[in-house]
């Protein structure tokens, strides 16, 4: 797809965002505070109508939205489901948001939806299976989107390129753009013994055009090595802010979300981790 | 009753549905109706689950591998007798292990 | 060695089962409790989807005997779209089967009016019609109007009191069930979808109402069931639940008259 045509594909601020919960509705309306965009999970904004649709109406014109999709199942076996890529194309022509983003994983399978992002072997199989999604669904919605890095708890034996690399390929052939989550470079570096900044060396940070921060927890496997599941449910680590400060260095500030999906605190707290991010954005620029 | 008799009771029904209906409904922007769930101190309950994009910390897998000891207010709910006979309800079996899958 | 989708998504919904050999950790050795973690995700956030979608079917049986009850329905019923505002459309019929719950004849019930809301809560949006119209109507045109009903609007049947057992289990304070039969309209005003118990007839009213039968003849099918029936009472529920959002008359199709006719 021309360049040109697409400036607007990506059009969220440099700035600190966050996961938009309901529950935080009237704090953002009356004062955003340092939160300078929001994003949705697609699959929760599908209904016909209500209260959850109507919110976002009104979100959608006070700050710009991000629309995060978690149940195209991109890295499938199976063909994408045609039904939701319809509803999804729907909400994007609705919504009209800054910016789309999926997942480098898979989560249906012959028509069941298991609601987790599962992992898929890199090859060059799957590559070109990912890279046809991705262009169906860039054909689909009339955009370039953005593919995720999966947090990774184990990795496939067969697996012949590295996630960087299959990354940089993907995003060579479709012409998408990639959301780097650092907590999930973390997490995955943490699980799978590699140093996360030489995973960020090796990233095409020049195709990064939103950052994911967000909390994990800590676990231990059978063997008592440490296992970190990304489970969205506390601070950013002080470990991930450090390597966010170590992205930002080298890719340059770009719109960093912070996401909390599991015991959601209060709205302060929430708008204290975007404040956080916003200072590294400003520092990263001087 | 005489037909006319008949409607003149149900015209009087749909007036007084009218009054009835008018009371109930409140007024109110758009705007402000929007603002129920937080006013409400309620959460994403009504909206029904969510989708999540993180993994859980929480570890609970073994579907039906335990043996759960049934502790909810269908114990201390006193459903009288139901007018049509049917016997009121039971209580619950406890889940067993060997559950079929 | 390779391991496909199908083999993956089998394991992944057995807990006894091994893990697929070819899913190893750094070192290479076999992944162990590391696929556990993904059996985890896919069975607690979908037990945590039934939670939040069934609450009152879960203060009946208990927290722990939901999880229980949560861990067969998601292996036997998998959502089958990534919307998950709905999944468990499947969980009433589930639960009619459900042997060690069997004993609460009235629980499939609970959740179908527990689907119900939330269905009604993402339904589409209405404007309703001025009630005022109904009633400026001529005895004659009223029996022939025909309603449109918003989508937002329920009706549940039931053999148990579920409108009474929701209450006990939602307001503090709400009194014990009685014992009978209990027919419940879900309505939708400022996006909050409320229940309200339908007299004697109320049903068979609404759902003629539904199904474009004309005013007069939803009257009468009710008056059939319930010679009693209460029309100010079920009326009432529509007009205040702002749930009639249109009024058609033979003698103005397109035009509907205006309020002050």
């Amino acid at each position: 797809m021309p360049d040109a045509a697409h400036r607007s594909d990506f059009a969220l601020p440099i700035a600190a965002g966050v996961g938009y919960k309901p529950r935080h509705f009237s704090e953002i309306m009356a004062d955003p505070g340092s939160v300078g965009f929001l994003e949705i999970h697609a699959e929760n904004y599908m209904g016909e109508g209500g209260r959850m649709v109507a919110q976002l109406g009104h979100l959608a014109e006070r700050l710009p939205i991000s629309l995060h999709g978690v149940g195209l199942s991109i890295g499938g076996e199976g063909r994408l489901d045609r039904g939701h890529l319809a509803r999804l194309a729907r909400l994007n022509d609705w919504l009209r948001p800054a910016a789309f983003s999926e997942h480098l994983a898979w989560s249906t399978h012959a028509g069941a939806y298991l609601n987790d992002l599962l992992p898929l072997p890199y090859t060059n199989a799957t590559l070109q299976r990912v890279a046809d999604h991705i262009d169906e669904v860039q054909e689909a919605l009339g955009r370039r989107m953005m593919l995720e890095n999966p947090s990774a708890y184990l990795v496939f034996a067969e697996s012949t390129w590295a996630e960087p690399d299959f990354l940089r390929e993907i995003a060579r052939r479709t012409g998408c753009a990639l959301l780097l989550d650092v907590n999930n470079v973390f997490v995955s570096a943490t699980n799978l013994d590699f140093t996360p900044q030489g995973y960020i060396d090796a990233f095409p940070l020049d195709l990064v055009r939103e950052i994911h921060l967000g909390g994990h927890a800590e676990d231990v496997d059978e063997h008592g090595r440490p296992l970190l599941i990304d489970d969205h449910g506390h601070r950013v680590a002080g470990a991930v802010w450090a390597l966010f400060d170590y992205t930002i260095a080298r890719a340059g500030p770009r719109p960093t979300l912070i996401e909390w999906d599991a015991d959601v605190p209060e709205w302060p707290v929430l708008e204290s981790e975007a404040a956080r991010a916003a200072r590294s954005l400003r520092e990263a620029v001087t | 009753m005489p037909y006319h008799t008949k409607t003149l009771a149900v015209a009087g029904a749909v007036a007084a549905a009218v009054s009835l209906g008018t009371t109930a409904a409140t007024a109110g922007s758009h705007m402000e109706k929007c603002y129920g769930v937080a006013l409400a101190g309620e959460n994403d309950c009504k909206a029904g689950p969510g989708t999540t994009c993180a993994g859980s910390s929480t570890v609970d897998y073994q579907g039906n591998a335990f043996k759960a000891v049934p502790a909810g207010t269908c114990e201390t709910m006193e459903l009288p007798p139901m007018s049509d006979g049917t016997p009121r309800m039971g209580s619950l079996e406890p889940l067993e292990r060997d559950l079929p899958g | 060695m390779s391991v496909d989708q199908t083999a993956f998504r089998a394991a992944l919904m057995d807990p006894e089962a091994p893990v697929p050999a070819g899913l190893v950790d750094a070192e290479g050795a076999p992944a162990g409790k590391r696929f556990d973690v993904y059996r985890n995700n896919v069975a607690v956030s979908l037990t945590e989807a039934l939670e939040v979608a069934f609450p009152v079917v879960r203060r009946l049986v208990g927290d722990a005997f939901f999880k229980g009850m949560a861990g067969v329905f998601l292996r036997r019923y998998p959502p089958t779209s990534p919307i998950l505002a709905l999944y468990g459309a499947d969980f009433p019929r589930f639960l009619r089967g459900f042997k060690p719950a069997a004993s609460l004849g009235y629980l499939p019930d609970v959740a179908r009016l527990e689907q119900a809301i939330r269905e009604s809560f993402h339904a589409a949006d209405t404007a309703p019609a001025d009630p005022a119209r109904l009633q400026a109507l001529a005895p004659e045109a009223l029996m022939g109007a025909r309603l449109t009903l918003a989508p937002s609007l329920r009706v549940i049947r039931s053999p148990w009191p579920v409108h009474g057992i929701w209450r006990f289990n939602t307001e503090a304070g709400a009194p014990q069930p009685p014992g009978e039969a209990q027919d419940v309209l879900v309505t939708r005003t400022d996006y909050d979808p409320r229940p309200h118990l339908l007299a004697p007839g109320g049903a068979d009213f609404v759902e003629a109402l539904q199904s474009g039968t004309s005013f007069g003849a939803a009257l009468g099918k009710a008056r059939t069931v319930a010679r009693d029936f209460d029309l100010t009472a079920t009326l009432g529920l529509l007009i205040g639940g702002e749930a009639i959002t249109d009024i058609h008359t033979d003698e103005a199709p397109d035009d509907p008259p205006s309020a002050t006719a």
